[in-house]
C-alpha cells in the first residue's frame, strides 16, 4: 500500500515537472523569435554589405536598385517613413490628447462607456481598408483643397494614418488623466481655478510623461505601418519634405519587392532585408524610450 | 492741514467707489470671457473625439454604398479573373479562413501555456523577466519584420514554399504577443483565495489551474483569442512579404498549397487602375468588414456577458 502510494507520488511528481518544463519551453518561444527575426535581419544585412559599401548605403543620395544603374542611398526610403509619420503625428497628437482629455474630464460615464470601444474601432480596421480609404476617397477630395496634390502623395496616407493612430494616443494619456490624485485637482479647485487651468497646469503636466509616452509609440507604429503608404503614398524613392509629391517609405519598397519575381539571394532580394533592418532599429528605438518613460513614470513620486 | 472737508472725504470716497464699479465690471468681463475660453476648449476636446469617429463613419459608408452593389452570390462564390465584372472572392474567403483556423490552432495552445508559465509557474527571475521583454518588444515590432522572418526562416530555411502553412506560422508569431498578454491578464483576475482554497482541499498545482484557474478565466481568454484573431484577419503585409498570392484560381487543398486571403485580394484590386476594379475592391472590403464585425460583436458580447458574472465571484 506503502509503496503503491510513494510511487503514485512520484510519477505525480514527474508529470508535473515534465508539465512545468513544456511550459516553460512554449514561454520561451517568445526569446526564440526575438533571436529568429535578429538572425535573419543581421545575416542578410550581412551579405547585403558584403557587395554594397557603407558608404553608397549611407552617402548616396538615390534609391534605384531595381533599375540598371542601381544606387543605394536609404535616406530617400527613410525620409519618405519619416514625412508620412510626421504627418501623421500633426493629425493624431492633437486629437488623440483632446480626446483623452474630453473623455476624462468633460464626459460622464455613459458617455465614455459608448465612446471608447467606437475610439477603439479605429484602430481595429485593417490597414488595407485604410489604404483604399486613403487612395479613393481622401485623395480626391483633398486635390479639391489644394491642386498641385498627385495622385500619389505623402498627405492623404499621413491624415488617414493619423486617424488611425488617433486610439493608440488616447487610451494610454486617457488612463495617466483619469489616474490624477483627486486632492491635486480639488486643490486646484479650491485656490480657485477654473476647470481649464486645472487641466492645463495640473492634470496635463501629471500625465505629461504618459503622454509622451504615448507619441513615441504611435511615432513607432507610423514608422512601422505599411500596407497603407504602400496603396496611397506611391512607389517612387523620393528625398524631399513636400507632402504633395509621390514618395517611397520603407515598408513600401519592401512590399514592392515582395510583389515582383526577385530571385533568391539576388542584390534586389538582400535590399529587402538591409531596408528591415533600418526599419527595425528606427521602430526598436521609439518603442524602448516609450517603454522606459512608461515604467520609469511609477518609480517617481510626482510632486 | 485739518481742512479736508467732507466735501473731499466724499468724492474720495465716491471715486473709489466708482473704481470699484468698473474693476468689477472688468472682473465681470474676464469672467465671461474665461467662461467662454472655457466652452470653447470643452467643445474642441468634443471634436476632437468626434471628429475621427464621424470621417470613419463616412469612409465606411461611402465603401459599403459603392460596395454593396457589386456584392452578389457570384461575387461571393466567384474566382478571380482578368475582368472585373466576373471576378469573385471566394479563393479569397475560403484561405483565410482556413489560415485563421490553422492561426489559432498554432496560435492559442503556445500562448495560453506562456502565460500560464508566467502567472502560475515562474518566479521572479531573469528567465521570466528576458521572457517579459521579449513579449513587450515583440509586440512593437512592425508586422512586415514578421513578414521578414517568415519568408526566410517557414519559406526558404523549412522549406514551406509560399503555403498556407507559412503563412499560418508566420501569422502565429505575429499575434502570439497579444494572446500572451490577455491570457495573463485573464489569469491575474482569478482571486488569489480561489488557487489557496483549491490546494487546501488538497488539489495539485496542475488540477488547480485545470479545475479552477483554467474554468474562471476561460471566457477572457476567449475573448482575448477572438480579438487576436481578428487583428490576424485584416493583415496584409506580413502575407505580401512571404509571397502568399494575390491571384489564385482554385481553392487551397492541403497545408502546403499555395493561398490567397481577403486583405491581399483587395490590394490587388486597389493596386489596379481600372475603376471596375476599385469597385470589386469596395465589395470585398465590405465582407472583411463584415466578419470583423461579427468577431468583434461576439467579443464584446462575451465580455459584456464576464462583466455580469463578475459580481458572482
Amino acid at each position: 500500500m506503502s509503496t503503491n502510494y510513494s510511487s503514485r507520488c512520484r510519477s505525480e511528481r514527474i508529470t508535473a515537472f515534465t508539465l512545468e518544463t513544456l511550459l516553460a519551453l512554449s514561454a520561451a518561444i517568445s526569446i526564440f523569435v526575438t533571436v529568429g527575426v535578429l538572425y535573419v535581419l543581421i545575416s542578410k544585412t550581412w551579405d547585403f554589405f558584403q557587395e554594397i559599401p557603407f558608404s553608397s548605403f549611407f552617402l548616396d543620395t538615390k534609391w534605384t536598385p531595381l533599375f540598371e544603374t542601381k544606387r543605394f542611398g536609404i535616406w530617400s526610403l527613410v525620409t519618405g517613413s519619416l514625412l508620412v509619420t510626421f504627418v501623421a503625428m500633426i493629425t493624431a497628437a492633437p486629437l488623440g490628447v483632446l480626446a483623452a482629455i474630453y473623455l476624462s474630464e468633460f464626459a460622464n460615464r455613459k458617455i465614455r462607456r459608448v465612446l471608447k470601444p467606437l475610439l477603439e474601432l479605429l484602430a481595429g480596421i485593417p490597414t488595407v481598408v485604410y489604404g483604399y480609404f486613403a487612395l479613393t476617397i481622401v485623395t480626391p477630395a483633398l486635390m479639391h483643397i489644394i491642386p498641385q496634390l498627385n495622385g500619389f502623395n505623402a498627405l492623404s496616407p499621413g491624415i488617414v494614418m493619423g486617424f488611425m493612430l488617433v486610439p493608440t494616443i488616447s487610451s494610454l494619456c486617457e488612463d495617466a488623466i483619469y489616474k490624477t490624485p483627486r486632492y491635486l485637482k480639488e486643490a486646484a479647485y479650491s485656490l480657485g481655478a477654473r476647470k481649464m487651468s486645472t487641466i492645463f497646469l495640473v492634470v496635463l503636466p501629471y500625465a505629461r510623461s504618459t503622454i509622451i509616452a504615448a507619441l513615441f509609440l504611435a511615432f513607432a507604429r507610423a514608422i512601422g505601418e505599411t500596407m497603407i503608404v504602400a496603396i496611397a503614398a506611391g512607389l517612387k524613392p523620393n528625398l524631399t519634405l513636400d507632402v504633395r509629391e509621390p514618395i517611397q517609405t520603407m515598408t513600401a519598397y519592401i512590399v514592392q519587392v515582395s510583389m515582383g519575381d526577385t530571385p533568391q539571394q539576388s542584390i534586389e532580394y538582400l535590399t529587402i532585408f538591409a531596408v528591415g533592418t533600418m526599419l527595425f532599429l528606427l521602430t526598436f528605438i521609439f518603442h524602448s524610450i516609450s517603454k522606459l518613460i512608461l515604467r520609469s513614470r511609477f518609480s517617481v513620486t510626482p510632486l | 492741514m485739518k481742512a479736508i472737508t467732507d466735501q473731499d472725504y466724499l468724492s474720495e470716497t465716491k471715486g473709489k467707489s466708482e473704481r470699484a464699479l468698473l474693476d468689477s465690471a472688468f472682473i465681470a468681463r474676464d469672467e465671461r470671457r474665461a467662461q467662454l475660453i472655457e466652452r470653447a476648449f470643452g467643445f474642441l476636446c468634443l471634436i476632437a473625439t468626434f471628429l475621427p469617429l464621424c470621417i470613419l463613419a463616412f469612409l465606411i459608408g461611402d465603401t459599403v454604398i459603392s460596395g454593396l452593389q457589386r456584392i452578389n452570390l457570384a461575387f461571393i462564390l466567384g474566382f478571380p479573373s482578368r475582368f472585373a465584372a466576373s471576378a469573385g472572392i471566394f479563393p479569397a474567403l475560403v484561405g483565410t479562413f482556413y489560415l485563421m483556423t490553422l492561426t489559432m490552432t498554432i496560435a492559442l495552445p503556445l500562448g495560453v501555456a506562456s502565460a500560464i508559465y508566467l502567472e502560475e509557474y515562474a518566479k521572479d527571475s531573469w528567465f521570466k523577466r528576458l521572457i517579459e521583454l521579449n513579449v513587450t518588444n515583440l509586440a512593437g515590432v512592425p508586422s512586415i519584420i514578421f513578414g521578414l522572418l517568415g519568408l526566410e526562416l517557414f519559406v526558404r530555411i523549412l522549406g514551406l514554399g509560399q503555403s498556407l502553412m507559412a503563412g499560418a506560422l508566420t501569422l502565429s508569431l505575429l499575434i502570439l504577443p497579444v494572446v500572451i498578454t490577455a491570457t495573463r491578464e485573464a489569469l491575474k483576475s482569478v482571486p488569489n483565495n480561489l488557487r489557496e482554497a483549491g490546494l487546501a482541499l488538497g488539489g495539485s498545482k496542475v488540477s488547480v489551474i485545470l479545475r479552477v484557474v483554467l474554468p474562471l478565466s476561460m471566457s477572457q481568454i476567449t475573448t482575448g483569442a477572438i480579438l487576436a484573431i481578428a487583428r490576424a484577419i485584416g493583415e496584409s503585409a506580413p502575407l505580401i512579404v512571404i509571397g502568399a498570392a494575390t491571384y489564385l484560381a482554385f481553392i487551397p487543398t492541403d497545408l502546403l498549397s499555395e493561398f490567397s486571403a481577403l486583405p491581399l485580394q483587395i490590394f490587388q484590386w486597389v493596386e489596379r487602375p481600372q475603376a471596375d476594379f476599385v469597385d470589386n475592391a469596395s465589395g470585398a472590403i465590405v465582407v472583411l468588414l463584415l466578419v470583423l464585425a461579427i468577431f468583434n460583436a461576439t467579443a464584446a458580447w462575451l465580455r459584456h456577458r464576464q462583466e455580469k458574472n463578475r459580481g458572482s465571484l
